[in-house]
């Protein structure tokens, strides 16, 4: 089944002072994701990833379109019980403490009095939170109140949960901290959606993404599919000081670092690479295939569209 | 349902009680009536009469602006601080937030009243050195402000569900204004004819009537209050406070947050 | 270090300096002003408007006004000032905010009617408030009582004055001396006996200390008038039976049989003129009293409500 099934999401608003002119903020969008998955939305800032966090959660009304969410309409508030939210900056109670805001969201989620304790202080370990009772949150540094973010999110055992810029905030440990919490989240049989504009993150966690842009969906796919060898090359390097004749006529780029020498060649020159060192007798370091970031991915999608958009204009 | 209601209630009172600016208006309230006391000292015959009257008029209208400006924040705030997004991303239904806020807003407003009027007894006592049968008509007067509580919350939550944290105040303040000079609308309104009488008499109607409810003067005189006007004064409000929260309910249905 | 310590020394004498200053000024101001402390000026002469803008808070708002036209005629008595303009108004204001407030009636009943500097001169602005009062208030017998007052004392109209003490003594728990001064009013309206009744009523029945104080000075002014008169009539006698005046008072107080010279009330002897007159030691002392003043003698107001 799909933890997510996006039927034609569209979004438009209204804005100006007087007289009110649309703004599509999301075009229908058509999406779909598995359950047990890792699901990365990727976008620069403003390209719709919010709005349809804020649709998926009923906080904002489509212009158009539906969606399915573990099987139901995303209408259906017993949908809620099962999934969990983290929104983008958050701000909750001031004048509570972590404690008693994660004890009112597990009331309001049904959690059962009996239990709402326990899963209060696991979840509070979970996320690296110690030593907090009877602070209040306005007393919260950002970090840790990403930290209690995320333990509302997942406090009541959801099977599908969204985060909205999980990282942020966050020191190097902190997110190092969260990336495992996503990866142990998989390993329970959570599904995970969440958007991000750090690459990197989403490289090292998802199996798939999807990459919005200007309220579209500009690419979607395996994480794995988009960032494989697609170009066919692959980098050489080997211990030397000078480039072997042999290997300029193969057309390699090279580039000398201190001892080391580092080439990238088509995949289809790789034994002759191999021949022309061996020939030379120079020492061997590494053969890897090189791999599109999906940065490059990314940037290359974005900048499609935008002449894509220019040539239509 | 009625246990996902009763924790917001429970939370929005925790959130009133733990707000600093109820305090100090509490405790205004409670000077006045100590206040009242060396005011009835002008003359020795009245000394009850003011102590009632100022003591009353001051749980009165603190009690309207706590109601006010606490009841704007219950969903303006949240709305802009955004702490209504984790609340309603749970199985919490849109109109039970709202009922749960007012109710928690509600039960704030009676203990208030409860602390405040033990000032204004206190200093009776004072003044009298024992109560008297008719000093239970103090309590008559105060469920009837309480009843004006109500309805002042359910406006100011029906503001708060979709205009700014400012305005709101603006607005339920003003309806409260409006209310006192009710009468004198539906009065304006059956002199006029036409579109106008239509327009004025619809007004009249959709504004709080605040006419019957502030006795006051008459129980600082020791006039009875009529039981029907009790049970009737008890049902306006209910009703009142009902449409108010409907139309809250209504708008914040579909309302888009930002 | 020390510039903090500095702008924190400067900043606070800046402020003792300021509230000094400011406290002062407003003392000067005092003066320019003297008889402005209470402003000739209502700001809002209208109840009715006054009764919309008190949102249904009208019985404070009464109160307070009240306590304003209290003050008001309290500090203006004692600035001697001879004039009481705003006095109506204010209890106009008073009792269309909050008609039950009784007290207020009978203030205006005390001060209203009298002619200045005693009160404000005009009995028939209090006779409009009794009447007022009694349609809002008809079980109160205080109002008749009130009202029969000033028909009474300062318009002179006894007929008028017995109606309505005997219609207070119809309402249900009125003081059985309503019917008494109904009687009293209906027969021997001009006599002391009457006069004394009332102000001694007035005076018991009253816990405004201004009224009583005025109950009072009437009693007493009533006593010295009593006095006077029998005192003159004694010289009279005197004069029949001996074809002369009395040379003293010693002399006619032995030719009466009193037991000592008599005094007024508050001690001293009264006096003989050689012309025969009885006269007041101090005439100032009674501001009330119709008799045994010198001829030409303008009253003069020294007395204070406000004394104990």
């Amino acid at each position: 089944m799909n933890a997510i099934e996006i039927l034609g999401l569209e979004k438009t608003y209204l804005v100006g002072f007087w007289a009110k002119r649309p703004k599509r903020a999301l075009h229908p969008l058509h999406l779909n994701v598995e359950e047990g998955e890792i699901f990365g939305f990727l976008g620069p800032n403003g390209a719709g990833k919010t709005t349809t966090l804020k649709l998926l959660m009923g906080l904002v009304f489509p212009t158009a379109g539906s969606a399915r969410i573990l099987g139901r309409e995303w209408t259906d508030p017993e949908v809620k019980a099962q999934i969990g939210f983290l929104p983008e900056q958050p701000y909750f109670y001031d004048h509570l403490t972590a404690h008693e805001l994660l004890n009112y969201y597990a009331q309001l989620s049904g959690v059962p009095g009996k239990e709402r304790s326990r899963r209060v202080e696991s979840t509070l370990l979970q996320v690296g939170l110690r030593d907090i009772k009877g602070v209040q949150l306005r007393k919260f540094s950002k970090g840790m109140l990403q930290r209690v973010g995320i333990a509302q999110a997942i406090l009541h055992d959801p099977k599908l949960v969204f985060l909205d810029e999980p990282m942020s905030g966050l020191d190097p440990i902190g997110r190092r901290e969260v990336r495992d919490l996503i990866v142990q989240l998989k390993s329970e049989g959570k599904t995970v959606f969440f958007s991000t504009h750090i690459l990197s993150d989403a490289e090292a966690l998802c199996d798939r993404v999807a990459i919005i842009n200007q309220g579209m969906l500009r690419g979607i796919g395996a994480v794995a599919d988009l960032t494989s060898n697609v170009q066919g090359k692959i980098e050489i390097i080997w211990r030397g000081n000078t480039v072997p004749a042999s290997m300029k006529a193969l057309g390699a780029e090279c580039h000398v670092t201190g001892d080391t020498i580092r080439a990238v060649l088509s995949e289809t020159q790789q034994d002759a690479a191999i021949d022309a060192l061996r020939r030379e007798r120079l020492r061997l370091i590494s053969i890897t295939p090189v791999r599109t970031s999906l940065e490059a991915y990314f940037v290359e999608k974005l900048q499609h569209a935008e002449t894509k958009a220019g040539t239509m204009a | 349902m009625n246990a996902r209601i009763a924790h917001i209630a429970s939370n929005t009172f925790r959130e009133a009680v733990r707000d600093r600016v109820l305090y100090n208006l509490i405790a205004f309230a409670l000077l006045l009536s100590g206040a009242a006391i060396l005011v009835g000292q002008i003359s020795i015959d009245i000394e009850k009469l003011v102590v009632i009257n100022l003591g009353l008029t001051a749980v009165s209208l603190f009690g309207i602006v706590i109601a006010i400006f606490i009841g704007i924040g219950l969903v303006s705030k949240e709305i802009e601080k955004r702490t209504l997004y984790t609340v309603l991303s749970r199985p919490v239904r849109r109109w039970e937030f709202i009922v749960g806020k007012f109710l928690g807003l509600a039960g704030t407003l009676v203990v208030n009243t409860f602390f405040m009027a033990i000032g204004v007894f206190a200093a009776l006592l004072y003044v009298s050195h024992k109560f008297v049968r008719t000093d239970a008509l103090i309590l008559v007067a105060l469920y009837f402000i309480v009843l004006e509580f109500l309805i002042i919350c359910a406006i100011a939550l029906l503001f708060s569900s979709f205009s700014s944290p400012l305005l709101s105040a603006v607005f339920a303040f003003s309806l409260f204004v409006i209310g006192s000079f009710a009468e004198d609308l539906r009065g304006f309104a059956s002199m006029t004819h036409g579109f106008t009488r239509w327009v004025a008499t619809g007004a009249a109607y959709l504004v709080p009537n605040f006419s019957a409810f502030n006795v006051i003067g008459s129980i600082a005189h020791e006039q009875p209050v009529a039981a029907q006007l009790i049970v009737n004064n008890t049902l306006y409000a209910f009703f009142y406070a009902a449409l108010a929260l409907s139309g809250a309910v209504l708008i914040f249905e579909h309302r888009n947050l930002k | 270090m020390r510039r903090s310590y500095t702008v924190s020394l400067v900043a606070a004498a800046c402020a003792v300096f300021s509230l000094a200053a400011s406290a002062m000024l407003l003392h000067r101001n005092d003066q320019l002003r003297p008889h402005s402390a209470l402003d000739e000026v209502l700001y809002v002469s209208s109840p009715k408007v006054l009764k919309r803008a008190s949102l249904g808070y009208d019985g404070l708002l009464a109160d307070i006004y009240w306590t304003r036209a209290v003050q008001y005629f309290g500090y203006r008595h004692s600035q001697h000032a001879g004039t009481y303009n705003l006095l109506f108004p204010l209890l106009e204001i008073t009792t269309q905010l909050d008609p039950h407030l009784v007290v207020a009636y009978e203030f205006g009943a005390s001060f209203l009617a009298p002619t200045p500097p005693f009160g404000a001169g005009n009995p028939e602005q209090a006779v409009q408030l009794m009447q007022y009062g009694i349609r809002n208030n008809p079980n109160n017998w205080r109002l008749y009582y009130d009202l029969g007052f000033v028909y009474y004392v300062n318009l002179k109209d006894y007929k008028k004055a017995a109606d309505v003490f005997a219609q207070g003594s119809q309402v249900p728990n009125s003081h059985p001396f309503m019917r008494v001064l109904a009687a009293q009013m209906a027969q021997h309206a001009g006599d002391y006996e009457t006069a004394k009744m009332l102000w001694t009523a007035s005076y018991q029945n009253s816990q405004d200390r201004q009224i009583r104080q005025n109950a009072i000075e009437h009693l007493r002014s009533l006593r010295v008038d009593d006095d006077v008169a029998k005192l003159q009539q004694g010289v009279t006698r005197f004069g029949e039976r001996t074809g002369r005046l009395p040379v003293s008072m010693a002399e006619l107080a032995y030719a009466e049989g009193l037991p000592h010279i008599p005094v007024d009330p508050d001690g001293h002897p009264y006096d003989l003129t050689p012309e025969g007159r009885v006269l007041i030691h101090i005439p100032d002392d009674y501001p009330f009293a119709t008799r045994g003043l010198p001829p030409g003698y303008t009253p003069q107001t020294k007395f204070d409500y406000n004394r104990q």
